[in-house]
């Protein structure tokens, strides 16, 4: 049975609208991170699941039960802030206690819940300090803690490492991972704007756009098989390169002739005998560029840049018509590449073609 | 000269006098005392920067000595000496005041005022600013609440003259007990009820004040805590005294002192309503009764007043400053 299910939910500020047509199923125990572009509503999503912004359409239930005007203490749901959002003038045992007594709980259980999670989380010889008194890292901790001592059906958790410096946010972003993994029949909500992050931690990511869901797929589904431009082009950095052509044979195999360079590239995507003569965009990841003799090839360019990173290489080849430049990563160090004429190819299985904007994979 | 012109003149040269004495004052340090020039530029550079700051609060040092500590040190010596001020009597005024049943009474009644008009202020401008927070009307309500803020306190007590009025077509307190049929009263000649009347205008006064600073205060909790709490079951009461109150208990903290201090410093309300008579003599009032008679007492009085002030303004200046922090 799927835990949380959003249905045709919708959300508008008076006239305006800025979400449409949610449609999603999520099952116990997973961990689905929200990731788009800033503006896109992951974050309106979020408190709309949590309560904290009125739903203006459709309907949210958890557990079968409907969710919609039911008020954020009563869904079962505990939330982590961007900003901790901790109680300054209560210390950091009574800021995880505050629910359990607002609640009702008698002293020894509130104790007990406490204390097993101040555990969890190394808090324990924190309990009696404010939070001025801690670093970014114990405050989010604290946050989590917060939220565990309520045991919550769903997590949600609102950009919660992006106020840590960089370090920071690695070391906790697995400590959330462990955390998932002592928690298994927990269902948690993630919502990020970093990549990094929606990989490493999702069972499915949510790529939200457009004022919609934009592709729902594990990490590796979104990132092999996009369907869109848009998600191509969102997950994978740097992002994936897109090239102008022209469909030249269709079939279980499309095969493509570039606009620039004139040759072609074969793609595993299939297509319909009528799509020859279409004008298509191909998508090839940088890491997926390889370096090609052969007088078949789907790009031909000067190198204008290279980053060498020591495990990669970079290379940058600038566009005639100030368009984005493509990049190829290629693996190892390469020197004096800069100026010299490259023709690059890729693998047919790693070849993505979208027309108009959508994968032909999923046409 | 006609006054206004005299009033136009005065501002001109206040004004331009303070940005000539910087601008001179300055010019006179850098280019003549210590140039930053010749052999010893650096050092002479270095001595104008640590004699630059003197320079300027100088004006400002210059007239709080002349008018606040003077004033002050006069008053403690003239506090000492008898009616005439030619004879000195140690602490003669002060025991005379502490043997004064009217000076106890006053000083009774000045620690009722301290003690409700800063609370009831104080909670009624908190209660206002929450209240008014969300309303779409509550801007209005605000500047409606603030408003006595700007009267006078005496032209405030001569609104509350009608307010108080014996005649039930004029006062709203015995045109209430007229319509029950009730006798009619005079409030400010009340026994010790009577203080409360007085009160009541002072608070009408700073509930303004209270609200303005507590409000802006409000604003500037987190979002998330209150969102937080929400998320935790905390209920309106609970969100507010739990989560919203400690979070500004330092600016209700510096809003109850600083009422408190202008509390004990009042004294237009009583002397416009009761002239202190009726049992609501306040230090301030019972002090101007002395003016002019005996400076001796009066400045006696004086000093109380200061004395209890002290404490409650030191403290007043470390919560701000911690607020500051």
């Amino acid at each position: 049975m799927a835990e949380l299910v959003l249905k045709d939910v919708a959300k508008s500020y008076g006239e305006v609208n800025v979400l449409n047509n949610i449609n999603l199923e999520i099952e116990t125990g997973e961990l689905i991170v929200f990731v788009g572009p800033s503006g896109c509503g992951k974050s309106t999503l979020l408190r709309m699941v949590a309560g904290l912004e009125k739903i203006t359409g459709g309907d949210f239930s958890i557990d079968g039960e409907r969710m919609n005007d039911v008020p954020p203490a009563q869904r079962g749901i505990a939330m982590v802030f961007q900003t901790y959002a901790l109680y300054p003038h209560m210390t950091v045992r009574e800021n995880m206690a505050f629910a359990l007594k607002i609640a009702g709980q008698s002293k020894d259980e509130i104790n007990q819940a406490v204390t097993a999670a101040a555990d969890k989380l190394q808090l324990t010889e924190y309990l009696d300090r404010l939070p001025k008194a801690l670093s970014g890292g114990q405050r989010q901790r604290v946050a989590i803690g917060r939220a565990i001592v309520r045991d919550p059906k769903v997590y949600l958790f609102d950009e919660p490492l992006s106020n840590l410096d960089a370090a920071l946010r690695v070391a906790t972003r697995i400590e959330i991972a462990q955390l998932k993994e002592q928690m298994p029949d927990s269902t948690m909500i993630y919502v990020t704007h970093d990549q990094v992050e929606a990989m490493t931690l999702a069972t499915r990511i949510v790529v939200l756009a457009n004022k919609g869901i934009a592709q729902v797929g594990t990490p590796l589904e979104l990132y092999e098989r996009p369907n869109s431009e848009f998600v191509a082009k969102f997950i994978g950095s740097p992002q994936m390169n897109l090239l102008d052509g022209e469909i030249v044979e269709a079939g279980e195999k499309t095969v493509v002739k570039t606009a620039q360079g004139g040759g072609t590239i074969t793609s595993d995507y299939p297509s319909r005998p009528d799509d020859v003569g279409v004008k298509v965009s191909v998508g090839v990841r940088p890491e997926d560029m390889v370096q090609t003799e052969a007088s078949d090839f789907a790009f031909e360019g000067t190198v204008s840049i290279t980053e060498a990173l020591g495990e990669v290489t970079l290379m940058y080849f600038n566009q005639p018509d100030g368009a984005e430049p493509v990049i190829a990563k290629l693996p190892g160090v390469h020197s004096n590449l800069r100026g010299q004429s490259l023709r690059l190819s890729a693998p047919s299985n790693k070849v993505h073609v979208f027309r108009d904007g959508v994968s032909l994979h999923y046409q | 000269m006609s006054p206004l012109l005299q009033g136009a003149l005065t501002i001109l040269v206040g004004v331009f006098g303070c940005v000539g004495y910087f601008y001179a004052a300055n010019l006179v340090l850098d280019k003549f005392i210590f140039p930053a020039k010749g052999p010893h530029t650096g050092r002479n550079i270095n001595r104008a920067n640590a004699v630059r700051p003197w320079l300027f609060l100088f004006p400002a040092i210059f007239a709080l000595s002349l008018y606040l500590v003077y004033p002050v040190i006069g008053s403690l010596i003239r506090s000492l000496h008898n009616r005439a001020g030619d004879e000195f009597i140690g602490l003669g005024n002060y025991a005379f005041l502490f043997s004064d049943p009217t000076f106890l009474t006053a000083l009774f009644n000045n620690a009722l005022w301290a003690l409700v008009v800063p609370a009831s202020a104080t909670f009624l401008g908190l209660v206002v600013a929450q209240l008014t927070d969300r309303l779409s009307w509550g801007n209005i309500a605000k500047s409606l609440i603030f408003m006595p803020m700007a009267i006078s306190f005496v032209g405030a007590s001569l609104i509350w003259k009608f307010v108080y009025a014996g005649d039930p077509d004029i006062g709203i307190i015995n045109a209430i007990r007229d319509n029950f049929g009730w006798e009619l009263v005079d409030p400010v000649q009340l026994p010790f009820w009577n203080n409360f009347f007085l009160m009541a205008i002072l608070i009408w006064i700073q509930t303004g004040f209270a609200m303005v600073i507590l409000s802006a205060a409000l604003r500037g909790i987190p979002e998330e805590t209150v969102e937080a709490a929400i998320i935790d079951g905390a209920g309106p009461l609970q969100l507010f005294f739990k989560i919203k109150v400690p979070q500004i208990m330092g600016t209700i903290v510096v809003v109850w002192t600083t009422i408190t201090i202008l509390v004990l410093k009042v004294f237009d309300i009583v002397y416009t309503m009761t002239g202190g008579n009726f049992g609501t003599d306040i230090l301030p009032s019972y002090m101007m009764s002395f003016m002019f008679r005996d400076d001796g007492r009066a400045t006696a009085v004086a000093v109380v007043i200061m004395i209890v002030v002290l404490p409650v303004m030191i403290w007043n200046i470390r919560q701000a400053r911690q607020e500051m922090r």
